[in-house]
């Protein structure tokens, strides 16, 4: 891991990756999206309002996912000065909010002919959006002091505090009565039918692959914009 | 240099540990504020001001439903204790006997709860028409009646 703490080492690795993940990511959405929305069959109770489950469980999923780098990446920051860990935290945070907003807005699309309601304050909607709020968070106090490096420390601890808040969202629908229903996965198996599961596990790749690249794509803006800047403080003096 | 970081690691798995712990007292203590609702069995058991303002949930109780004019009164069941509930208004589309519901409202003198708002609860099982009427079919439905 410490081999990669090195920016041009890692920007080589990234460089080789992300073509694939880009290549893998086009492939998941280009038979993904059609199965969800088209050939997939509608539910027996939803009808075709269960092909927004399609977009809202990867969202969600990815909202946990990248929090999950985010802090991660914090920790190792904090712990070992891991400088490309902690890009790697901070070029999450925007994607994460965005999955986790996307996850927000389909929920309360789906929630409307469903549930009778947009929005309800029970456990799992209210955790996910105290994930939302904790990204903003990061984002904000990351960038509030004058000096780059106390405001990165901040934010990590931050983003460390904040990772309670994802064993609490898994489980929301389990330790309380909520009205989300419980997660799809239990120890008795998948209550998923198999021609819904695949193109819902597609979505989660694409989305996954997506985020590969453009978390990249930004670790790689952010090692650039350091270069630059150390360029110009050396023209200065 | 090495000490140094030991020291950090014991630092942040500690503030961890404290932070976790503070979080599931709290948790724990305010756990009726953050269930959704109570179930039937629940609700007999909660010492409930007159006017009170709850939700409860369960399954809609087959063959319950009856209407007169825009009330609709139907009973809530959790298997073990049941609720007799009367709604005037839109029932959601999901509302079927046999499906999950949470309605907010109050208890009324005579035992019946008045919903003012009923919500559909959706469960986690997704499946095709064929695949439901199949397992119908086969006699293996264990979910709801529809």
């Amino acid at each position: 891991m410490h081999a990669f703490a090195n920016p041009t080492r890692f920007l080589k690795l990234a460089a080789a990756i992300q073509p694939w993940a880009a290549g893998l990511c086009i492939l998941c959405f280009a038979i993904g999206i059609p199965m969800a929305l088209v050939f997939s069959p509608p539910d027996y109770q939803q009808g075709d309002t269960v092909r927004i489950m399609y977009v809202h469980v990867p969202s969600a999923w990815m909202g946990l996912f990248a929090y999950g780098v985010m802090a991660a990446g914090s920790a190792s920051y904090l712990i070992w000065r891991h400088a490309v860990a902690n890009m790697i935290a901070k070029a999450s945070a925007p994607i994460g909010a965005m999955f986790t907003a996307l996850c927000l807005l389909t929920g309360m699309l789906w929630g409307e002919p469903m549930w009778g309601t947009p929005w309800v304050w029970d456990a799992r909607l209210t955790s996910m959006l105290v994930l939302f709020f904790l990204y903003l968070g990061y984002m904000a106090l990351g960038d509030a002091f004058d000096s780059p490096e106390q405001g990165d420390k901040a934010a990590a601890i931050l983003a460390l505090v904040g990772s309670v808040n994802l064993p609490i969202i898994k489980f929301s629908v389990d330790w309380w009565n909520s009205l989300h229903q419980p997660s799809i996965f239990s120890m008795a198996g998948v209550s998923v039918d198999t021609a819904m599961l695949a193109p819902l596990f597609l979505m989660v790749g694409a989305f996954q692959f997506y985020y590969v690249v453009v978390v990249f794509m930004r670790v790689r803006a952010q090692v650039l914009a350091a270069k630059v800047r150390a360029a110009r403080l050396k023209r200065a003096t | 240099m090495a000490k140094r970081k030991t020291q950090r690691l014991y630092f942040v798995l500690l503030g961890g540990l404290a932070v976790a712990t503070g979080i599931a007292l709290v948790l724990t203590a305010f756990e009726d504020s953050i269930v959704f609702f109570y179930s039937p069995s629940e609700i007999s058991h909660q010492e409930l001001s007159p006017g009170q303002r709850v939700r409860i949930g369960g399954l809609v109780e087959a063959g319950s439903v009856s209407s007169a004019g825009d009330t609709v009164s139907f009973i809530v069941t959790d298997t073990a204790e049941t609720l007799d509930v009367t709604y005037r208004g839109i029932l959601p589309d999901l509302f079927r006997e046999g499906q999950g519901i949470v309605a907010e409202g109050y208890l009324l003198a005579s035992g019946v709860f008045q919903a003012s708002d009923v919500l559909a609860k959706h469960d986690e099982t997704y499946m095709p028409p064929e695949v439901a009427e199949a397992i119908k079919a086969a006699g293996e439905w264990r979910g709801d009646d529809t």
